[in-house]
């Protein structure tokens, strides 16, 4: 895809979190849309996948370790063809194949279920190494938000991950700067994030604007590259990116837009796809 | 008395993984710097490269496992029950349970024969916090026989195990030709008419003797080995119940949640007869030589007997 289609999917993934969340009247929009360009790329760009065959074996795996933004993993799915975008709106309702949190179990293009925090770079960590005692080439991306390292377990993932040089792995970094309780250096600062990924043996890629296609590009390019060691891609995002008002707003980590809030967030959206059309 | 033969389930874990890893290149193991203690080392030694230390990390060796389960592999991830279903419960809940991965957690160094560690390494809850994970099957072997059996049946099963082993040396009983393992189905060791005792585990050896020491008084006693603590086998459970009209269990882990428990929450709605579980009795453990400590606890031959004798 050029980087202007990639633009433009990620404008729909972004309504698609928006629909959703919406329909729901729950679900977690900020962090969906700080990592809606992430999501776009990975599924459209960088990833080995087949969504008629969401299972097949030599496939790149994708575990998003910080579940609660599945929202966005959904769209960036349906979109890509894993199964219907009329799908979305059903997001958390009884009876729906899309959970509240990712599950294996239940949605095409799912490669595990995640949810409680810091897991789920472990079972990245599971996949990657599974690559490397059986020779198999397929690569493993996970998706961490910059308050779910304040896990532990994420630490003895990466000590891990450094200690096997596992370079099929790519670990990704949401850097939005907040979390529930507000922004993440008040809570309990992860920072520096690259120099602790650079003592637990990781590439760092810092990335200033991960809501940037060219330069989540770039990064990912990159960590192709790199041999001997995993990689982390620590990527500045603003949270709730593409819809006004919920930028940069902790409070919109795991609220949903009621009808009105609906109305302005598709409209903005609306308008920012026709601008790039126009391009 | 003729010399019997002892050994530590843990030792038929390491065995038996050796054994399987043989004809099976799937079977990898995991462990968190424990692999003398578990005797995974039995293990790496034959198959250095499907031996995975993850380091003092036990959360992490879980969840590593349940990924490397998601591509076909079948990792036994192995370290002490406290650390395993204790410490990283949650991990084996969300990643392992949830998502039904074919992980067998290997947890060793489960009960109070821990021994000199004393309390901090005793886990006797670790079958109540399993118990309650959907899906989970549960088995908790009372010989190197069983143990070996189980180990092999867990590989040959899909999905999510939990397979707890003893520090201790203990006897082996089921070392005859008509010994057969089948999960879910418990083995009865001696018939009897006026009380039935429900063992598992390291314990069983000794109910089977308290059950010859209640016959010289002329009690009768029926004992059942449940190697399966989940799925448990009802049919067997609710018949002893209705043919002796008594159950005692008897197992290394606490009386809350245990073999008792899961007898017990049978038995309430099928056939309710008088039940009494004989475990740790809601405490922690302290050190000490582990056949001492099982002498402390009550969970000896004599233990056993003298409970149920006061019981009557």
């Amino acid at each position: 895809m050029t980087t202007l289609e990639l633009q433009k999917m990620a404008v729909k993934v972004r309504k698609g979190v928006i629909e959703g969340t919406h329909a729901a009247k729950a679900g977690h929009p900020g962090g969906s849309l700080s990592a809606a360009d992430v999501f776009t790329y990975l599924y459209f760009e960088e990833m080995n996948i087949d969504p008629a065959d969401p299972k097949k074996e030599d496939r790149d795996r994708f575990v998003l370790s910080k579940g609660h933004t599945a929202p966005g993993l959904y769209a960036a799915l349906a979109n890509r063809g894993f199964f219907p975008v009329e799908d979305l709106l059903t997001l958390r309702h009884i009876g729906s194949h899309l959970q509240g949190h990712p599950c294996v179990h239940h949605t095409p293009g799912i490669d595990m279920s995640s949810g409680s925090l810091g897991q789920g770079i472990s079972a990245a960590v599971g996949m990657a190494l599974s690559a490397k005692l059986c020779g198999k080439d397929y690569r493993t991306y996970t998706l961490l938000g910059d308050g779910e390292i304040q896990e532990g377990q994420v630490w003895e993932a990466a000590m891990f991950a450094g200690h096997r040089k596992l370079d099929n792995l790519v670990v990704i970094v949401d850097n939005n700067g907040l979390q529930i309780d507000g922004n993440i250096a008040d809570v309990c600062s992860p920072y520096p994030i690259d120099k602790k990924f650079e003592a637990f043996n990781f590439h760092v890629i810092n990335v200033a604007d991960g809501n940037d296609m060219e330069q989540l590009a770039a990064a990912f390019k990159e960590a192709r590259e790199v041999k001997g060691m995993p990689t982390a891609i620590i990527m500045k995002t603003v949270k709730g990116k593409g819809v006004s008002f919920m930028e940069n707003q902790a409070s919109w980590h795991g609220t949903a837009p009621n009808d009105e809030q609906y109305a302005i967030a598709m409209e903005e959206l609306c308008k920012l796809e026709e601008e790039l059309c126009q391009k | 008395m003729s010399e019997v033969k002892k050994i530590a389930t843990r030792e038929s874990y390491g065995n038996a993984l050796a054994e399987l890893g043989k004809e099976h290149e799937n079977l990898v193991v995991l462990d968190a710097d424990l692999a003398g203690a578990t005797k995974t080392g039995i293990f790496k030694k034959a198959f250095p490269d499907r031996h995975i230390d993850c380091g003092i990390a036990e959360a992490n060796m879980v969840t590593i496992a349940a990924g490397l389960a998601t591509t076909g592999l079948v990792p036994f991830a192995s370290t002490f029950a406290m650390f395993a279903a204790g410490r990283a419960f949650e991990q084996i809940r969300n990643s392992v349970g949830y998502p039904a991965l074919n992980v067998k957690i290997g947890a060793t160094h489960a009960g109070i024969t821990v021994g000199e560690d004393g309390a901090t390494h005793q886990c006797n809850e670790d079958i109540a916090l399993m118990r309650t994970i959907p899906g989970m099957t549960i088995i908790n072997p009372s010989d190197d026989v069983e143990a070996k059996a189980a180990v092999k049946a867990a590989y040959e099963t899909d999905g999510p195990f939990y397979l707890r082993f003893g520090r201790l040396a203990v006897p082996v009983i089921n070392d005859n030709a008509d010994y057969k393992f089948e999960i879910g189905k418990g083995i009865v060791l001696r018939e009897g008419k006026d009380l039935t005792i429900i063992a598992s585990g390291v314990p069983v050896a000794a109910a089977v003797e308290a059950a010859e020491m209640l016959a010289a008084d002329g009690i009768d006693a029926k004992v059942i080995n449940i190697h399966t603590i989940k799925p448990l086998d009802d049919e067997l459970v609710i018949a002893a119940a209705k043919e002796t009209g008594k159950v005692f269990t008897v197992e290394e882990h606490s009386i809350i949640g245990g073999l008792g428990g899961a007898v017990c929450e049978c038995l309430s709605g099928a056939c309710p007869v008088p039940v009494k579980r004989i475990g740790v009795n809601d405490c922690y453990g302290y050190s000490g030589p582990a056949v001492k400590l099982l002498e402390e606890y009550g969970l000896d031959a004599k233990g056993i007997y003298k409970t149920i004798k006061e019981s009557l």
